[in-house]
């Protein structure tokens, strides 16, 4: 495939692709005065309108996407994203409404709100919702506040997260973004958290503990209510990263396993599309004890109205400019009414028996650290590859060459050299199949041709790139001619 | 309506290799006592049909879409080019996952660099970041940003800032160390140079200023850089109408240290807030303190031109706790939109648009002001929004304009006691002559 | 392969004497632990440090680790070579790759180090974990 230009260098001076009608209202002479102007915008790009479609319609060729094939990527939950979705995001109604508008104008905005706060209430056993954190990450800082607010207002400020070794990166930066310092609990034999650490560990310095469940191993916490029962005996919250809720939507409910506080992953469990790395949602769910601290403003139903409520006294304030991401929440709605109770729990049902039937065709081909069962995603490992000197690094970019786009690596960092694998339940058993096959011829040459692997992928339309080079001396913007681009 | 891909055979046969009779089977080591024993108290599944008339339905609620409207305050309705919703709606743009295998997505990563280009020359930033959630967290992670970068404890802050990127600066800083500081305006709706130069001190880490502020008003960033510089402290410039950069000077290349603001004008709907588009910008020097994605340029094993992310290692998921930000999802897919948007209007369309959103708001102060009673509550410029004075109260007169469709601005009284009946009107190239006409008619009949 | 007049640290630290002073670096096994070295933070010279405190961090295109001071005293140099050649630290870790010299506060403390036989026991050790 031809290398796109970028924009930049086929820009000519003078071309436009778009035009605008006639100024209506006078222009005046003296217009300028008293404003600092700029002479132009350097480097900035012209060019026609068929030259955008062409070049935008180039690029999205060259990217993979859950339209055109699988994603085995654990932990991101890559389903199919229903087109309907899209068409209810964009009607009128919702996408034209200003978030400045009085509530009495958005009635329809805010019984979205209020209608999806209450289904992810029923769904997740919790008793209050906000929908303002923009993505997970943003949902775990929120949560934390909520905590730090609520120990705060309790006269006991404590200084400690405990945050399980299995854990993925955004937990102990959101932790450390409030404030909190990060003390890691170990893993057990069976990848579980081990609760004698935790119970050396929670001490009344604690502030929580987040635990991931199912954990990022894919194996559930079966102890959750006894860690639970460790944390609140010595007056500390438990939040749950929610990020993999698809394994248990219908099957159980964390506000019945105690958990105090949770996020959500619209994106991932709720079919809203990753747009090449967002927008997302990151809802966060909590028992009555923390409603008070929710960012504001809330809806609440008045009178056979929705109105918003901003006088919330103990409320850790705005997380969000306005609502947060109002058209990802429409997506997400439209998906939990179309599949229903039903069909939610066959959504983790199947994703459950997607996931077991990859990991029983894989196992013995490739090393699993930890046999306990597992749910919606397994984690393997390259260490029977690594004897022959082949990486989990390796095998991802091999399998790119086999049409597959390589599952997440090298994390949780409990599994070195890991690879893990969620199919989710969209996809058909067919791909399930090549996806399974690519890894078997793959396990083979890595005995048999290594060398292959090492210097794969070699169909793609760039081979492997050089992110070392990139690091050292980043080139983060197009300069233009003659110019030197700036040096790390 | 079920997504589900298996047939009945397939379910049977992988069931069976997976060693299962059904798939209750996997879920026997969740513990019995909190097994839901009952069925979701969710409403049964509707078809593709049945969904479209229910969110039909739901849209239909919101009376917004009757109302001519001049709100601003933060989000901005202006022209969508259509190319813009036909590129992004492509399954390819929309549907893939973060661009951790470069290989395979290197239509994300070149048009985040795009982006980041395109940023970088609006706002004479060396590099820019590959998109933050909003202008309001943008701005709360450049404050944060400052800080890590000279390790002072002081910020300061206007009064013409956007109230809700105070709160949201407030929330994020709570649990820091950092102090917040504010310094007033003047009679020009600008921030009052007096009293900032006498509260900035050795222990600020920077001044934040907005420009165009809340108000609308177009400030004069040299002289804020200036202040801010002779005691070494940074400057960071906030936009939160972004087309002001195509006619503005760049605020680089005013002495801003560091830039950040709302892209949401950039091809993105108003959306009932979101999703919006947070973008950030810095000198060189502040490369590894700057938080968010970075796509770099590299070559690949061929020798061929390639994109890839880079310098993950100040990001959450290799840095863990020392991480510069916990962001990992961001607003890629908005970014690419307002990378089409700004290359489809080009140089020359942009600065058109410009042009136009700063005649036509004039044209409407000077409409509205031929009312009796009703002016401009400050003399600075304006670049699409200002503050109209009234001879009543805004409560008033915010109904009889309700009372005909017509939504005129956003109140001040409650975030700015000291701004009684004043209201902060918006108008953009989106607006016509006779909108505008309309609303100084109406305006004049309500004050009768 | 790891010199024997090196000392050397549990996170992968060596120290050589020469003189009065101490140079330190990271290890072999370090630098391949990371991968190609993209940036090196340098410690400020004049600096005065503790043991065992963070002296700044060396980052690869996936990793990051920080740097530990093996003893306490005052930085007379750092390595500036590495601003412009971070691959250095990779080529040559116990050579041209040194990070940083150090004014111990108490030369002495460095016998409560490592000795090369010792650490490298101490590898084969991490090498069974895994």
């Amino acid at each position: 495939m031809k290398r796109e230009p970028l924009i930049f260098e086929v820009s000519d001076k003078g071309k436009r692709a778009f035009r605008l009608p006639k100024l209506d209202v006078p222009s005046g002479k003296d217009a300028w005065q008293g404003y600092p102007l700029r002479e132009s915008i350097e480097g900035f790009p012209q060019v026609s309108e068929i030259e955008v479609v062409r070049h935008y319609t180039r690029l999205s060729q060259w990217n993979h996407a859950v339209d055109i094939g699988f994603y085995p990527l654990g932990s991101c939950t890559m389903k199919y994203n229903p087109k309907v979705n899209e068409r209810a995001a964009a009607l009128p109604g919702f996408s034209g409404v200003h978030p400045q508008a009085p509530g009495e104008y958005a009635q329809g905005c805010l019984e979205v709100i209020k209608r999806t706060e209450e289904l992810l209430g029923e769904i997740t056993g919790m008793d209050a919702f906000t929908l303002q954190p923009a993505a997970g990450a943003h949902g775990e800082l929120v949560g934390m506040m909520l905590i730090r607010a609520a120990l705060a207002d309790r006269g006991d400020p404590r200084r400690l997260v405990l945050i399980p070794d299995s854990a993925h990166g955004t937990n102990p930066s959101s932790a450390h973004l409030c404030g909190y310092r990060v003390r890691e609990i170990k893993s057990d034999d069976s990848g579980r958290v081990d609760m004698a650490d935790l119970e050396k560990a929670m001490t009344p310095e604690v502030a929580a503990l987040m635990v991931t469940n199912p954990n990022t191993l894919g194996v559930f916490e079966t102890n959750i209510k006894k860690i639970a029962a460790v944390v609140h005996s010595r007056g500390g919250f438990l939040y749950m990263d929610g990020a993999n809720m698809n394994a248990l939507c219908g099957i159980c409910r964390p506000g019945e396993m105690d958990v105090d506080v949770i996020h959500l992953n619209l994106h991932k469990t709720f079919s809203t599309p990753h747009g090449g790395g967002g927008p997302g949602a990151g809802p966060v769910g909590v028992k009555k004890a923390l409603e008070a601290y929710l960012p504001g403003p809330a809806v609440a139903r008045r009178e056979g109205r929705l109105v918003l409520v901003e006088d919330r006294p103990k409320s850790i304030g705005r997380v969000s400019g306005f609502y947060g991401n109002f058209l990802v929440v429409v997506k997400a709605l439209a998906y939990i009414l179309a599949l229903g109770a039903e069909g939610l729990k066959e959504m983790s049902e199947v994703a459950v028996l997607n996931a077991n039937y990859i990991r029983k065709s894989l196992e013995g081909l490739y090393h699993l650290k930890y046999r306990t069962p597992t749910l919606h995603e397994c984690v393997f490992s390259d260490k029977l590859q690594k004897e022959h000197g082949v990486s989990n690094l390796d095998i991802a970019k091999r399998l790119i060459d086999y049409g597959v786009h390589p599952p997440t690596m090298s994390f949780p960092l409990i599994v070195p050299g890991a690879l893990m694998i969620e199919p989710t339940e969209t996809e058909p058993r067919r791909e399930l199949d090549v996806f399974i096959e690519a890894m078997r011829s793959i396990a083979r040459e890595a005995k048999e041709s290594p060398e292959l692997l090492k210097s794969a992928p070699h169909v793609s339309p760039v081979r492997r790139l050089n992110e070392t080079a990139a690091a050292r001396n980043p080139v983060l913007r197009w300069i233009g001619e003659g110019k030197e681009p700036s040096r790390g | 309506m079920s997504y589900i891909s298996l047939s009945d055979t397939d379910k049977r046969e992988m069931l069976e290799r997976a060693g299962a009779a059904s798939p209750e089977d996997f879920f026997q080591g969740i513990p019995e006592d909190f097994r839901l024993g009952r069925t979701l108290d969710v409403p049964d599944g509707l078809t593709e049909p049945e969904l479209l008339v229910f969110m039909e339905n739901l849209a239909s609620k919101s009376d917004y879409g009757r109302c001519l409207s001049f709100l601003g305050a933060g989000a901005y309705r202006h022209v969508i080019p259509t190319v813009v919703e036909t590129l992004s709606s492509r399954g390819e743009f929309l549907t893939p996952y973060t661009p951790y295998q470069p290989e395979v997505s290197q239509g994300t990563l070149q048009v985040i660099f795009e982006y980041q280009t395109l940023i970088c020359q609006l706002t004479g930033m060396d590099i820019a970041n590959a998109s933050l959630y909003d202008g309001a967290s943008a701005a709360a992670e450049a404050v944060l940003m400052a800080s890590r970068v000279n390790g002072r404890p002081k910020i300061l802050l206007p009064r013409s800032l956007h109230p809700h990127y105070r709160r949201v600066i407030e929330t994020y800083t709570r649990n820091t160390d950092l102090e917040l500081l504010e310094a007033g305006y003047g009679d020009d709706g600008r921030l009052d140079l007096r009293d900032l130069e006498s509260k900035i001190d050795d222990r600020t880490t920077a001044v934040l200023i907005q420009s165009p502020n809340y108000f609308g008003v177009v400030e004069d960033l040299e002289a804020v850089s200036g202040l801010a510089h002779a005691r070494k402290a940074l400057t960071v410039a906030v936009a939160a109408e972004a087309v002001s950069l195509g006619l503005l000077e760049a605020p680089g290349r005013l002495g801003a240290d560091i830039a950040a603001g709302e892209g949401q004008s950039f091809g993105l709907p108003l959306g009932f807030g979101g999703p919006y588009l947070g973008f950030l910008g810095c000198s060189r020097d502040f490369l590894r303190q700057l938080p968010g994605r970075l796509a770099g340029m590299t070559d690949d094993a061929e020798g061929r031109r390639g994109f890839v992310l880079t310098l993950s290692t100040r990001e959450q998921h290799i840095r863990r706790e020392k991480a510069t930000s916990n962001i990992c999802t961001n607003q890629a897919w908005c970014a690419l939109r307002a990378a089409i948007f700004l290359e489809t209007m080009g140089h020359d369309g942009l600065r058109e648009l410009a042009a136009q959103n700063i005649h036509k708001a004039r044209y409407a102060l000077e409409t509205l002001s031929a009312i009796p009673g009703v002016g401009p509550r400050f003399s600075g410029r304006a670049f699409n929004e200002f503050v109209l004075r009234l001879p009543k109260s805004w409560e008033a007169v915010d109904k009889g304009l309700r009372s005909r469709n017509i939504l005129a601005g956003v109140g001040l009284e409650k975030d700015f006691p000291e701004l009684k009946d004043c209201l902060l009107v918006n108008v953009t190239e989106a607006h016509s002559r006779a909108d505008i006409d309309r609303l100084a008619s109406s305006l004049r009949e309500v004050l009768r | 392969m790891y010199p024997g007049d090196f000392y050397y640290t549990k996170d992968h630290e060596w120290v050589q004497i020469k003189g009065q002073e101490a140079v330190v670096g990271i290890t072999d096994f370090a630098q391949k632990q990371l991968g190609d070295v993209v940036f090196v933070q340098l410690p400020e010279v004049g600096a005065k440090l503790e043991a065992h405190q963070s002296i700044g961090a060396i980052e690869s295109v996936k990793a990051v680790s920080d740097v530990f001071s093996p003893l306490a005293g005052e930085v007379t140099a750092a390595n500036q070579e590495l601003a412009d050649n971070p691959e250095i630290v990779n080529q040559d870790p116990h050579g041209k790759g040194w990070i940083m010299r150090l004014k111990p506060a108490d030369l002495k403390a460095v016998e409560s180090l490592m000795k090369a036989a010792e650490y490298e026991k101490h590898l084969e050790g991490l090498d069974k974990e895994t």
